[in-house]
């Protein structure tokens, strides 16, 4: 039965569905009931979609729209997981906020579109989700209205969000003008048998690419991502800069598998987008006297280095696991940084972090091992989703882009640095306010698993070994 | 065993971060206890360890840790490992032991250290190259904290132009291994497995790319010149016992790295190459030599000085390389003679980095013109400082002559040129010491260093344990070269 199929995304639709009920029944006191709620939900999918995991062979389902192999189940696992993390962050932050119980049922949502936008296997479904997933990713981030930076980042994310879908639209009509349908497996069969017009399916395939680029903060719809990281609510910037890219990744993994390559030469463009983007994310982040900021530029350029893995798809054995890897690695380390920021009460002027580690020790270690981890620093799980990279695009034949990853990788180290110096090597006599337990924790669960995921790599890459994009 | 010196020192650390109330006394006396438990189980490892048994390496202990990648949890030794790691974890206990100024800050003082020796450990007793590179890159985050945190002047520039550098260095070198291992199938990075097959033996450019990536990353750990650049500050704004480590311990990683990865693992693409690594090599000794005799400030002398000694070592491990049949025992003599450089100049050089932080504990002062007549109140200091500077110039019946004559004649079979040139800065050197030495502990004494304090007796022990051992090496080697010679046999004839 191929409903059963999507009973993880259908349990996110009455989960949310739910929670929003809920809290539009109590008192404000309890708003933050939406939080544990909104948890279960969470747990309830992911046990689904651990269970249709074991059971259900890889396939394309649902009269073909819908993949249901390894990448989708690794992409539900880790926007569930990192859902989860950021409802856990969030309680405290908008406890005085008279809204607070709503802003649940929109992370659940988001996560739903970004899952929405993993497993499609078609062009209209894909239009979908990246329509859902941006529709929630804009309430998100404006959600402190009276915050002027969080209206203006929500407003950016919007116009730049706006163009973008615009674009993939066009792309997606192009495509179905020219196949006749909206169907993946049609589409790669009518782009490949018929003499299609070349200059059509370039045009359709750039157009959707920029829309995929948006999702995931790659140039040149990248520029909403450093304001969000600044000036959306904390835990809004944590879920904003991890949770759309796992679906526009994977998403963009399965599109490029379309296109007919004596065509369409995607890979050398790829290639050029990842270079772009890891280059212009990190010279952007050098100088930022903002963490927040800074985190967002450095999320630019991790978007690059995980397009790598999409340059070398079809070419290298390593792609897939190197791809699905990097995702949870970035991830993590990315939710441990907006947690620390969290806990910290969105203190974000860089000066603002100098000598914090005599006075909350354990907050600046999880700084530490996030940024050594998206540095690429072994064993954190960053460091084996880099090497996992780098061997696949040498693999590929792309071993110059591995060389511009490693001069972006000490570049990057530069600015993390700048943190991480005065994080250590001065002195603070001033307290430092923090916001509570939740916070605290997600900080600290997530810098395990960190630690973790790099340590124990092996469940992680043997899973991969194996997982398929798009199966027949 | 192997895998106890690397997890002891590693616990220790956690230990000591994590302990609450530790008082400055008890933290060195922890530290310097469990840095010595290495110690110990390395000169255990050593009396079990057999020169002649014809197999490279040994005492081997191996567990699965990412399969699928053909990674593994592998450790073991041959001669040179043995002998670097057990002066390493000899000059990590001398360090932890040595009176450092660790600004209420004992505990993470010394846990860095312990994680920084048992990391250092790491590099050196890895036998799987993905294994070796997450030690690598480890010691470069410990030494990060160790400078910038404690050290001097403008240490946090220090720092991070040293990680930048070295970060940089590191990752060429891991696209190299990546280069490296992606040609063996199935994919592995056991290193005994790579010296066998030989995976890129005969593919002209991509194993030259290969072998660039690896050079250029284990040269800016030498560091050779010209990318020696990030040595001089990290040495001169570091703690003494930082300052010790990393030219003792830190440097020989990318020396033995070379030995280790390219040499062994690519000898026909090295011995293409080897006359341009030998050319950088004799250019690091003499340059090196030379811009020591300008310096004026103690430690930037003693930090060139570590370039012109390695560039020894570049230089033998070439001439080993250069060729892949002949010669054998000349090439032998390098290879042995660059491991006991390696060891030796360790000692050396740790020495009289622990003598300059001694210095600038007393004076804040490194400049040698400020100093003179100190051999009136500091006659052990200078005692001491005598000895290590004479080993370090190469003097007969200290360890460093040991070494050089070895590297000389060894190189002089294959390279006899070059060697000629290089033996300039054998020159120079013995000038430059001289002058430090006169300078700093001659003529007249200023005033103000009327009252200047000897050595305490926690420095006088730990800085007599290296010089015995300098003068023990210098004068009845047999022992260090007897457990060095049956590997660098096996390591030139290219078995495993």
């Amino acid at each position: 039965m191929p409903v059963g199929h999507l009973v993880p995304e259908i349990v996110l639709v009455a989960g949310a569905v739910t929670t929003l009920l809920a809290v539009l029944a109590v008192p404000r006191r309890l708003q933050w009931i939406g939080a544990p709620l909104a948890l279960a939900t969470l747990a309830t999918s992911a046990w689904f979609a651990v269970d249709l995991a074991s059971d259900a062979a890889q396939q394309i389902t649902f009269f073909g729209t819908w993949a249901i192999d390894g990448a989708t189940t690794w992409a539900r696992g880790v926007v569930l997981l990192a859902t989860a993390v950021v409802v856990v962050m969030s309680p405290e932050w908008f406890a005085r906020d008279p809204r607070h119980g709503e802003y649940y049922p929109l992370l659940v949502l988001s996560a739903l579109g970004a899952t929405l936008v993993a497993g499609a296997a078609d062009t209209m479904q894909l239009v979908i989700g990246v329509l859902l997933s941006s529709v929630t990713g804009y309430t998100l981030a404006g959600y402190h209205r009276r915050s002027a930076l969080s209206v203006e980042a929500a407003m950016k994310y919007f116009l730049v969000g706006a163009l973008a879908n615009t674009l993939l639209t066009l792309g997606v009509v192009l495509l179905f003008g020219m196949v006749g349908s909206t169907l993946y497996e049609a589409t790669a069969a009518g782009l490949a048998g018929r003499a299609t017009d070349p200059i059509a399916a370039v045009a359709a395939a750039a157009a959707v690419g920029v829309g995929l680029a948006f999702k995931l903060g790659a140039v040149p719809a990248h520029a909403w991502l450093p304001d969000i990281a600044q000036g959306a609510p904390a835990p809004s910037a944590a879920l904003l800069t991890v949770v759309p890219k796992v679906g526009g990744l994977v998403a963009l993994a399965r599109f490029v598998q379309l296109l007919p390559v004596e065509q369409v030469g995607w890979r050398p463009w790829a290639a050029l987008v990842a270079a772009a983007t890891m280059t212009l994310g990190n010279l952007a982040a050098l100088w930022q006297d903002d963490l927040r900021r800074l985190l967002g530029w450095s999320s630019v350029s991790q978007s690059g280095y995980a397009i790598m893995a999409v340059v070398a798809l079809g070419r290298s054995d390593l792609a897939v696991p190197a791809l699905l890897y990097f995702l949870l690695a970035y991830v993590l380390a990315n939710l441990a940084a907006f947690a620390v920021v969290t806990e910290l009460r969105g203190r974000t002027a860089l000066d603002a972090y100098a000598g914090l580690a005599r006075r909350r020790p354990l907050l600046a270690a999880v700084l530490v091992v996030s940024f050594l981890s998206l540095v690429g620093i072994p064993p954190l799980a960053g460091f084996a989703g880099k090497l996992a990279l780098f061997g696949a695009v040498i693999e590929g034949g792309y071993a110059w882009l591995a060389g511009v990853a490693v001069a972006n990788t000490v570049v990057s180290l530069f600015y993390y640095l700048r943190v991480l110096g005065p994080l250590y090597f001065e002195v603070r006599r001033e307290p430092v306010p923090v916001l509570g337990r939740w916070a605290g924790t997600a900080a600290g669960v997530t810098a395990v698993a960190v630690v973790a995921v790099g340590v124990v790599a092996e469940p992680a890459f043997d899973a991969l070994s194996d997982v398929l994009l798009l199966p027949h | 065993m192997l895998t106890a010196t690397i997890l002891v020192p590693l616990i220790g650390a956690v230990a000591l971060g994590s302990a609450r109330g530790v008082s400055e006394r008890a933290a060195r006396a922890g530290a310097v206890t469990i840095a010595a438990v290495p110690l110990a189980l390395l000169i255990a490892a050593w009396s079990r360890f057999d020169p002649g048994s014809g197999r490279l390496f040994q005492l081997v202990e191996a567990a699965p840790w990412i399969p699928t990648l053909g990674v593994a949890y592998r450790v073991g030794v041959d001669g040179v490992a043995l002998v670097i790691a057990t002066a390493s974890a000899l000059l990590f206990t001398v360090s932890a032991a040595y009176p450092a100024d660790t600004r209420d800050r004992p505990r993470h003082y010394y846990a860095w250290l312990l994680f920084l020796e048992a990391v250092s450990l790491g590099v050196f007793l890895a036998l799987d190259l993905l294994l070796f590179y997450v030690f690598f890159d480890l010691s470069l985050v410990g030494m990060y904290f160790l400078i910038g945190e404690w050290g001097h002047g403008d240490a946090k520039r220090s720092a991070l132009k040293f990680f930048l550098f070295t970060l940089a260095g590191s990752l060429t070198m891991l696209l190299g291994i990546l280069g490296l291992a992606l040609a063996t199938e199935p994919l592995t990075f056991d290193m005994a497995t790579l010296i066998r097959h030989q995976p890129l033996a005969g593919e002209g450019l991509r194993s030259s790319l290969v072998l660039l990536g690896l050079l250029f990353g284990l040269g800016v750990k030498t560091p050779v010149v010209p990318l020696h650049t990030w040595l001089p500050p990290a040495h001169v704004d570091a703690p003494g016992p930082a300052s010790a480590i990393l030219a003792g311990v830190l440097l020989k990683m990318g020396t033995y790295g070379m030995i280790r990865i390219p040499f062994a693992m690519m000898r026909a693409t090295f011995a293409q190459w080897a006359l341009v690594l030998a050319v950088i090599g004799v250019i690091s000794a003499v340059y090196g030599a030379l811009v020591a005799l300008g310096q004026s400030n103690l430690k930037r002398r003693i930090a060139y000085t570590s370039v012109n000694h390695m560039g020894y070592v570049v230089l033998a491990i070439a001439a080993a390389g250069g060729v892949l049949a002949g010669d054998e025992p000349g090439r032998e003599l390098a290879i042995t003679g660059a491991t006991t450089q390696m060891v030796a100049h360790g000692l050396v050089t740790g020495a009289l980095f622990l003598v300059a932080g001694s210095f600038w504990q007393r004076t804040q002062d490194y400049d040698i013109d400020a100093y003179g007549g100190l051999a009136r109140p500091a006659p052990a200091l200078t005692g001491v400082t005598t000895v290590a500077a004479f080993a370090s110039l190469g003097l007969p019946g200290l360890a460093q002559f040991v070494a050089e004559f070895q590297i000389f004649v060894g190189t002089f079979s294959v390279y006899p040129a070059l060697a000629a040139v290089a033996l300039l800065g054998v020159l120079i050197t013995a000038a430059l010491f001289l002058q430090l030495l006169q300078k700093i502990f001659l003529g007249d004494l200023p005033a103000r260093w009327a009252d200047f304090p000897d050595l305490h007796r926690s420095e006088a022990v730990t800085l007599g344990v290296l010089v015995a051992l300098i003068v023990a090496i210098g004068v009845y080697p047999r022992w260090l070269l007897d457990a060095i010679a049956g590997s660098s046999r096996i390591l030139i004839g290219g078995g495993s």
